[in-house]
């Protein structure tokens, strides 16, 4: 039974998964080096840079407070060298980033190319306690926070940390008490700025909650509106999501406020430093201090920029990391996943099959602690259309799971033709059975892909003459595209039609033994009929096992299997029971008896 | 779109404009105070005294400046948020009025979607574009106007600048939007093919189809790739453009300036330096408010498209009007259809054609008949979830499209094929749109659970409190079924409608809670769907429909011999001797 397990606890910094991600970068390891070479070449032309300034400037005003002309060659070359340390320092930022941009992207389709595979290897089990959601959105939504967050957190990380490095000793180099004034001004906008994000964070998560309860409301009022309309719940309705509305707008005004509020708070920062610099370089030029010009100034001007610059993107990449580090830990916990066991030195195949199945006391539960089949035991001669019926839950459906090895037995056996499924490869016992199923599977392609699936050299011919068997030619020859028709979410199959396009692909498939669960359920009892007719046709010669509620489908099976509380409780034809009177008969009466 | 700003929120923005003109103001203040401490310290006479009365003159700005784009920052995110809350909630009120030709018009997920998301779009403009598109102008213009008067090749050269960043970046985003567009359909296509395998999963299996399916996964996987490709090289550009750019005219402006010293008389050129400090200051304002306007323009697609998306919602014109008709004739219960016909709007073939039947007062009247046959499409006519084309549909010899829309609504129970239960616990669900308060031991609600045969609840932990998930996940599909015609029973209308309600019950509960209908609502009016003859064979009268008509009508034993479409129905299901 699908339980959903979901008790996902805050996460801590917790790096291990990000680990693996890495890993998975490895063949590329040699680009990621250049690639972190580049951004350490560009951080290093950002921090000559300002000095260059200082010189520029100090040219420019030394000469004129000595009231001379201003050597213009010297100015030139100290321009062009920057001009051409500018673009050396783009080309290399530049590059890192392509390079990234490369290996990010390759990566991350890996990922999802390696998921999408993993899913064919996970036994069944996996998907009754996973939802559908979950995993599309770990295919998608998680490989994209990790495509998007890694490749500019490492290659940031590193450029950031040799700016910080570079910038910090360039400062005390060249003025140790103008050093200390810029990165204490900057830390202390710092600290401002953490504490009002911290608070704009519970605003915003606050935020998300309440859109949640916003999305989940209309959901269930657009989807359900003719019955919110007929038992007039509209005005109800209205007033819970004012409700929610207003909560809504009273954090996400906050959220909003305070996060608007880091933009002016970093300005002035920046400003405040700007002129602590001046006043306290003025101070030291007063003093008599020979260090300090006008152009020490300017270049600390800049240096308190690019000190701060690599502080936020720490904190930004810190904040990234750890989203890619839930992504990576989400992500490899699929490709983590146990798999179905190896097969590859299986041998056993039947090429020519009879079709006697039998089951010998076979056990099994979804859980360790709850069996479901309870020895079961059972033999069926080729070619018998068996029946299996009781009420929900009983353990049908686990029956045909165990068949098709979707699920190994917990102990016991079964056979097929003397031999035990066990000791065959899971596609050989696969290549067995034809299977027909409640919910018609169809996807979006042409009806001809539908059916014909992934069997090579498929004909025309057989495609007409299955069709015809189950009743389709009508319906398709009524098709402007025949067999090539797409079928998309607009093209309105019928329950029926969707139903008789399964069983053709059967057909099609062609195995010697049948399964059908529950294969009409979805449509009415005289549609029923038609597909009947070819469900017949499909069973005759067959071993065939048939799952219904619906009484009336079974009725002329070689044998019947009540099934109740994973026990076999009567078995026999349907008149044989209809005579011990037993619990199938009082299943089959409910249906008429009708007091009058 | 305007008019969902209410007049407190255009006192506010008025605020925030004005707001905005002094921050601008106190930012182009600053770099006259830059220029005069250049000039101190570059004279060579250079006094703390100047320094801190300028310097702290230029903080005082900067204060301001501060101080006010807070304030500013408030009101926009004040009114961006009650923008989008009152955008939200005009859409949720307009939706509720919509009837099903409308829904299926936009389709659920797409309403949901202009619900939530793009009103946050058009939300995440405002509270941007508010400041940004009334805050670069002002700022450009005013600090064109303040550096075009010191030099004009500094000018000149800012003006460069702001054309090559404009350029650059109109060549990346252009070469770049296309594939942003796709990028969506992209990712859909890669989730159809993983949902596709996940959903299929034992069909693969069985079909031994892994390989099949993986090559149409890696065939999406390679699109998608290749499309982000392509996007991350170019728009890794920008920012390497942006840097040189800015980094270029900051140069170019002392170069200049070393050229502009040199011609100066002796005296002015300490003047300059300063200037020349200023300068850069204003020309890289000037560079950051251009930006400013081109990150605009990259949100404001989005934010079209969002905006025409939501006001074809609130344009849409409703199909169905309220009649005014509030009491119903001296006759109750009584169900009359008049040579009905009906199609969809984009359908050529009537759904459904000229039915005609009575349901008198008391009476059971059930439908049968295939899948697809337009028994559920009848039904929906009578509470008009659909509109009647041609002909009428009376209740209590009143049209339904005269009644007033709430009271026909009163009039008829319906219980959907589809068990559908609301968030909350039982007893919200089964007291559903119910005006009046109730108490938890009220016995119409243990009557409605009884007859409903839902009084398990009974034996749950917190009985009619216990909490109902959204879609009543927490329920199996026959407890889901038992509430919600436990609901029905409940509102206690004159007609009662079952689309196919008992489908979803085992033979033994479905003949139960039949039974107790039978004997609780005897004089109601009750119209089935069934599929299984045993639900209907007891009805005073049976229509049997085929292809949207009534091929037969009368009791089980008359249709047996009339109408052979219903025997053949009945042989499907039930044997000769059975019958």
């Amino acid at each position: 039974m699908p339980r959903i397990n979901r008790n996902q606890t805050k996460e801590k910094m917790d790096f291990s998964a990000l680990k693996k991600t890495f890993l998975y970068c490895k063949p590329y390891l040699p680009a990621i080096i250049i690639s972190i070479i580049c951004a350490v070449v560009a951080s290093v032309t950002t921090i000559i840079g300002p000095e260059k300034i200082s010189d520029l400037m100090n040219t420019i005003t030394g000469s004129v407070m000595i009231g001379q002309k201003i050597n213009i060659k010297e100015v030139v070359d100290i321009c062009v060298f920057l001009v051409c340390l500018y673009l050396i320092g783009a080309v290399f930022s530049y590059v890192q980033q392509y390079i990234m941009a490369i290996v990010t992207q390759r990566t991350s389709k890996k990922l999802r190319t390696d998921i999408n595979q993993k899913i064919n290897k996970l036994p069944l089990s996996y998907f009754d306690k996973t939802t559908k959601g979950d995993i599309l959105s770990r295919v998608t939504n998680d490989v994209d926070t990790i495509s998007q967050t890694l490749g500019s957190s490492i290659a940031n990380l590193i450029s950031s940390l040799v700016l910080f490095v570079g910038v910090t000793i360039k400062m005390f180099d060249t003025n140790w008490i103008l050093a200390l004034v810029t990165i204490t001004t900057s830390l202390m906008g710092f600290v401002f700025m953490g504490v009002i994000l911290g608070k704009s964070q519970k605003y915003f998560n606050k935020r998300q909650a309440y859109l949640g309860d916003i999305n989940g409301h209309i959901e269930e009022v657009y989807t359900n509106y003719n019955v919110v309309k007929s038992y007039n719940g509209t005005n109800n309705e209205k007033i819970k999501f004012k409700q929610n509305n207003n909560n809504m707008y009273n954090v996400e005004w906050k959220s909003h406020f305070m996060s608007g509020m880091m933009m002016p708070i970093m300005n002035f920062v920046g400003n405040l430093s700007y002129v602590l610099i001046f006043a306290v370089g003025v101070s030291i030029i007063v003093g008599g201090g020979t260090s300090v010009t006008i152009g020490t100034l300017i270049a600390f001007i800049i240096y308190a920029r690019l000190f701060s610059q690599p502080l936020s993107t720490f904190a930004q990449s810190m904040q990234s990391l750890q989203q890619a580090s839930a992504s990576s830990k989400r992500v490899f916990e699929i490709l983590e996943s146990d798999e179905l066991s190896d097969e590859s030195n299986k041998t056993v195949k039947l090429d020519t099959v009879k079709g006697d199945i039998e089951f010998v006391d076979v056990k099994f539960g979804y859980n360790e602690d709850k069996k479901i089949i309870k020895g079961f035991s059972a033999k069926i001669k080729s070619g018998q259309k068996v029946a299996i019926v009781g009420p929900t839950g009983a353990g049908k459906t686990t029956i045909v799971n165990l068949l098709m090895r979707f699920y190994e037995v917990d102990s016991g056996d079964i056979l097929i033709d003397g031999k035990s499924i066990k000791d065959m490869k899971r596609e050989s016992v696969h290549d067995l059975f034809d299977m027909i199923l409640q919910d018609t599977w169809l996807f979006g392609g042409t009806i001809r892909e539908n059916l014909v699936y992934n069997k090579q050299g498929v004909s025309n011919e057989t495609l007409d003459k299955v069709c015809e068997a189950v009743g389709l030619n009508h319906f398709i020859s009524t098709l402007d595209n025949g067999y090539d028709t797409v079928l998309t979410d607009a093209t309105s199959l019928s329950e029926g039609q969707k139903q008789q396009l399964t069983i053709a692909r059967a057909m099609i498939k062609n195995s010697p033994l049948l399964i059908l669960d529950e294969a009409t359920s979805n449509v009415d009892t005289r549609t029923e009929l038609v597909i009947q007719n070819a469900m017949d046709n499909l069973t005759k010669g067959r071993t065939s096992f048939v799952i219904a509620h619906r009484l009336s489908t079974i009725r002329n099976a070689d044998m019947i299997l009540v099934l109740k509380d994973g026990d076999i409780i009567e078995q026999g034809t349907h008149t044989q029971l209809l005579n011990q009177n037993g619990f199938y008969a009082e299943l089959y009466n409910s249906q008429f008896s009708e007091d009058e | 779109m305007l008019k969902y700003l209410r007049k407190r929120d255009w006192i506010y923005v008025m605020t925030a404009v004005a707001l905005i003109v002094v921050q601008v103001w106190l930012d182009l203040k600053m770099p006259d105070y830059t220029a005069k401490l250049t000039t101190v310290v570059s004279s060579g006479m250079a006094k703390s005294k100047d320094v801190w009365i300028n310097g702290g003159k230029m903080l005082l700005c900067a204060l301001g400046s501060m101080v006010s784009a807070i304030m500013c920052g408030f009101f926009t995110a004040r009114v961006a948020s009650a923008y989008s809350r009152n955008l939200r909630e005009a859409l949720f009120n307009k939706i509720t009025l919509f009837s099903s030709a409308e829904m299926k018009k936009f389709s659920t997920p797409s309403l949901i979607t202009r619900t939530t998301n793009d009103v946050s779009q058009i939300q995440m403009f405002v509270a941007m574009g508010l400041q940004v598109i009334v805050k670069a102008p002002i700022l450009a213009v005013w600090a064109i106007c303040k550096i075009s008067s010191t030099s004009f090749e500094w000018t000149l050269v800012t003006f460069v600048c702001v054309a090559v960043i404009i350029v650059a970046v109109g060549i990346i985003v252009g070469c770049c939007l296309p594939k942003f567009r796709k990028i969506q359909k992209l990712i859909d296509n890669l989730n159809n093919a993983t949902r596709e395998n996940v959903s299929g999963v034992r069909v693969v299996r069985a079909f031994n189809a892994e390989r099949y399916q993986e090559s149409k996964f890696e065939q999406a996987n390679n699109n998608l790739t290749q499309n982000q490709l392509f996007t991350s090289k170019v728009m890794g550009l920008m920012m390497p453009v942006m840097t040189v750019a800015m980094n270029g005219l900051t140069l170019a402006i002392y170069w200049i300036g070393a050229y502009l010293i040199n011609q100066a008389p002796i005296l002015e050129r300490a003047i300059i330096i300063g200037d020349m400090t200023a300068f850069t200051q204003y020309a890289l304002q000037v560079v950051m408010a251009f930006m400013m306007l081109i990150s605009i323009f990259i949100i404001l697609p989005r934010a079209i498209v969002s905006g025409k998306r939501i006001t074809q919602v609130l344009k849409t014109n409703l199909s169905m009007q309220s009649g005014n008709c509030k009491s119903g004739n001296k006759v109750i219960g009584k169900v009359e259809f008049k040579d009905v016909s009906f199609k969809y709007n984009d359908g050529t073939k009537d759904v459904v054609s000229n039915i005609s039947f009575v349901a008198n007062s008391g009476e059971t009247v059930a439908l049968i008949g295939s899948t697809g046959c337009g028994k559920t499409t009848i039904i929906n006519l009578i509470p008009r979830f659909e509109e009647v084309m041609e002909g009428e549909v009376l209740i209590d010899e009143i049209n339904v499209k005269d009644y007033d829309y709430n009271e026909l609504q009163n009039k008829v129970a319906v219980v959907s094929q589809k068990a559908v239960l609301f968030k909350g616990d039982i007893k919200s669900n089964i007291t559903y749109g119910s005006d009046e308060q109730i108490d938890d031991d009220d016995p119409r609600i243990e009557r409605a659970l009884k007859v409903a045969h839902a009084d398990f609840v009974y034996a749950l932990d917190k009985g009619i409190k216990s909490e109902v998930a959204q879609n009543g996940t927490n329920f199996s599909g026959g407890q889901k079924q038992r509430l919600s015609i436990a609901r029905a029973i409940f509102k206690d209308a004159e007609i009662l409608i079952f689309d196919d309600s008992f489908s979803a019950l085992d033979y033994k509960t479905d003949k139960e809670v039949r039974d107790n209908i039978n004997q609780v609502l005897n004089d109601k009016t009750i119209i089935i769907v069934a599929q299984r003859i045993g639900t209907i064979r007891n009805a005073d009268k049976i229509l049997v429909i085929d292809d949207g008509k009534v091929v037969g009508e009368g009791k089980h034993n008359e249709l047996l011999e009339t109408c052979p479409l219903y025997k053949e129905i009945a042989l499907s299901q039930l044997s000769e001797e059975e019958l």
